[in-house]
């Protein structure tokens, strides 16, 4: 009796007339943004699988999110503010490298995962169709539950410190994050494309993030440099992102300014030819993973 | 390239026309690589195109690389309601057709057209997660395979039913038994609601019970009217749920038409040439092996039972004393019919330098077994047993069963089991006096 009910169902359903074209792909392919918007309950329960599978699979599992911006906090206090005495823009140094790590971490984790994410969900790949764009943006949206954790250390270092931001400010910091996650996914989507087809993609991911860290304002101020420096500074899309996040938390510090605007039109640069290059390679795909 | 083409015919459900997939062996396209090589290759490239444009030579890659058609020239048309068999053997393009028509891979050349919603069944339990519990995985796998949310909550209790785990709903699935494993994953594929289903056979995976259920399942779906591509192995499964078949051979399709008509066609030509065909096949150590080896279903004119017959070539390097030849069946799901060895039957031999000939013959082998495909084994052995050497695929044939209690009904093999024994059911009273 249900069976009747179905029945209707399809038939009501438009769906059930239209006409799929099947035919060769040849050079670049339209984004089709509206079909990963059919799949949006695809996407959400590969980020919920994620979530779910991180944190029942590790020992530690929410510490672990914490653990690693915190104890890096450390040593760059240690290290970097104590011995070498590197300026920090008047604001205590812990809490100085504590909001830069915060946005990094977060872009690093979710670029690990977009990178990797193909490869990864390889046999899903090879046996089943939905828009492939889905995978390693999952793998970024998986990276906010940790950077929500490590959000709360924040909250303890600032009542610690006094520093605290402002209505204005915080409102900042949604716009900041989004670019992080865009700047992510950007490249993202080149590296997950490049590893099906080159596995030494593998090895560079991680050696990538480590240098670009360094590149990035994180244990350091971009104010040491001039203009129109710091200004060119925000080809890394990080350097306005993590910038923007430290001043947006305790309204000190740079403000949002040219830097992050050159930071954001990166990432959107990044993140369209990204979106264009994946469509290009998708193709091979199951065939190549 | 605009190529124009004429509507979709309304009674169409899959419209195939000159569909093309290649591969490309030995370079570019088959593996991934490392970066490393293509740079290094990069670097090189100037003089290559230099050279190519010049003496118009060939460049590497394309001298590496050889092309293999999975599918050529592919064309046919299925009408909406209608179940059609995919069938050939190994390495035809019967699985790239599948996984171009549900757009996992892309085609090369020609087009398809596919009305409404598909679904496939290709590999169960896609996106399993063993860390998640059984009703997540239901969840997740429905989503993958296209599910709404809403759709799966209305089938939730249907699904668990049919794999019959209730009791383990809520345990993660890497305490699953593999055949728990596999029955929650196929229910999940089974309740999905589509216009169209691509099934391959192979999923049809687990216990003989539940490859029963799977069967049945599957013969439902295509009695509900709707249209059905089923990539079939067993042809008495195919036989049983198909109207029409198409035969893939190298990538091409052979034969199109009614499903009787393609798959005594393609029996026929198996037939003609058994499957191993890498003779003489040898045992090093000893020296003996085949060197022939042919299976046929001989005699029936009338109607009558046929007798299976294999001829053997048994070849000896030297001669060698004490040979015992044994011959067993297996069903399509690799169930064993019978194994009958030289120590229950001493078939044993002495043989000479050379070639030495065998027949084998079950008489009136259809009187025994029900209606199905079945695989013919041969094998060698020491007079103690050890196997020597065997033929796992010596030859396939398809009985056709027999009508033996009168009914108009013939037992098959994935319904009824191979064997056919004369059961008869009277009264005791009569029985008695």
């Amino acid at each position: 009796m249900t069976r009747f009910s179905l029945r209707t169902l399809r038939t009501k359903n438009s769906s059930a007339e239209r006409v799929l074209l099947i035919e060769p792909v040849h050079g670049w392919v339209p984004l089709n943004l509206r079909e990963m918007w059919a799949y949006r309950e695809l996407l959400y329960f590969l980020i919920w699988r994620d979530i779910k599978v991180r944190y029942k699979q590790t020992l530690l599992g929410a510490a672990w999110a914490i653990i690693q911006p915190l104890f890096t906090m450390v040593i760059f206090s240690i290290f970097f503010g104590g011995l070498a005495k590197i300026p920090s823009d008047d604001i205590p140094y812990p809490i100085f490298s504590y909001t830069g790590l915060l946005p990094w971490t977060f872009f690093a984790t979710a670029l690990t995962n977009a990178s990797r994410s193909l490869v990864r969900d390889a046999n899903l790949l090879k046996r089943v169709y939905f828009p492939r764009l889905v995978i390693p943006l999952a793998g970024v949206v998986g990276a906010l539950p940790d950077f929500f954790l490590a959000f709360l250390i924040l909250l303890g270092m600032m009542v610690y410190y006094g520093l605290y931001p402002t209505a204005i400010s915080l409102l900042w910091l949604f716009p900041l994050l989004l670019l992080g996650m865009l700047a992510a996914l950007g490249i993202g989507l080149w590296l997950s494309a490049l590893y099906v087809r080159y596995r030494d993609v593998g090895y560079i991911v991680p050696f990538l993030i480590q240098s670009w860290m360094y590149l990035t304002p994180v244990a350091y101020p971009s104010s040491l440099l001039d203009e129109p420096w710091r200004t060119l500074y925000g080809l890394n899309p990080m350097a306005g992102v993590v910038e923007g996040f430290r001043w947006a938390l305790l309204h000190k510090g740079q403000a949002p300014g040219p830097m992050t605007a050159v930071s954001a039109l990166t990432t959107i640069l990044l993140l369209i030819s990204g979106l264009y290059f994946f469509r290009r390679m998708e193709h091979i795909f199951a065939d190549v993973v | 390239m605009a190529v124009v083409r004429s509507p979709m015919p309304p009674d169409l459900a899959v419209q195939v026309a000159g569909l093309g997939k290649k591969y490309r062996i030995g370079a570019l396209q088959d593996r991934s690589r490392m970066l490393v090589e293509v740079l290094s290759e990069a670097t090189l490239w100037p003089v290559r195109a230099a050279r190519s444009l010049l003496g118009r030579q060939r460049t590497r890659s394309e001298l590496t690389t050889s092309i293999i058609w999975a599918l050529r020239d592919v064309s046919f048309e299925v009408e909406r309601g209608e179940v059609m068999g995919i069938i050939g053997p190994n390495g035809a393009g019967k699985s790239t057709l599948l996984k171009v028509l549900t757009r996992i891979t892309h085609p090369d050349e020609g087009y398809a057209r596919i009305r409404g919603r598909v679904g496939s069944l290709l590999e169960v339990g896609t996106g399993f997660h063993a860390e998640l519990t059984g009703r997540e995985n239901i969840y997740l796998n429905g989503a993958i395979l296209g599910m709404h949310r809403h759709e799966i909550d209305r089938k939730f209790d249907e699904i668990v039913a049919f794999s019959g785990v209730e009791r383990f709903i809520d345990t993660p699935v890497k305490r699953y038994s593999s055949g728990m494993y596999l029955r929650l994953a196929f229910s999940v594929a089974a309740h999905l609601e589509t216009d169209i289903l691509l099934v391959d056979e192979v999923l049809a995976v687990g216990d003989a019970e539940f490859q029963k259920k799977c069967l049945g399942k599957m013969s439902r779906v295509a009695h509900e009217g709707r249209t059905v591509l089923f990539v079939g192995h067993n042809m008495a499964a195919v036989q049983h749920l198909c109207q029409s078949a198409i035969w893939l051979e190298r990538g091409r399709v052979r034969q199109h038409g009614p499903v009787e008509d393609v798959i005594r066609a393609y029996l026929s030509a198996l037939d003609a040439e058994s499957p191993d065909t890498r003779f003489p096949l040898m045992n090093p150590q000893y020296g003996v092996g085949f060197a022939d080896c042919r299976v046929h279903l001989v005699g029936g004119s009338n109607g009558e039972a046929r007798t299976l017959r294999v001829e053997l070539g048994v070849l000896a390097e030297q001669d060698t004393p004490r040979i015992g030849i044994g011959l067993g069946l297996i069903t399509e799901t690799g169930a064993v019919v019978t194994t009958l060895d030289a120590k229950i039957t001493n078939f044993i031999f002495d043989m000479q330098k050379g070639v030495n000939r065998f027949v084998l013959e079950v008489p009136e082998i259809e009187r025994y077994l029900a209606a199905g495909e079945y695989m013919v084994q041969v094998w060698l052995t020491l007079p103690e047993l050890t196997r020597l050497i065997e033929l796992d695929r010596a030859g396939l044939i398809l009985l056709h069963g027999r009508d033996m209690f009168g009914t108009g009904r013939v037992p098959e093999v994935h319904r009824h089991g191979p064997l056919i024994l004369p059961l008869e059911v009277r009264r005791a009273e009569r029985a008695a006096h």
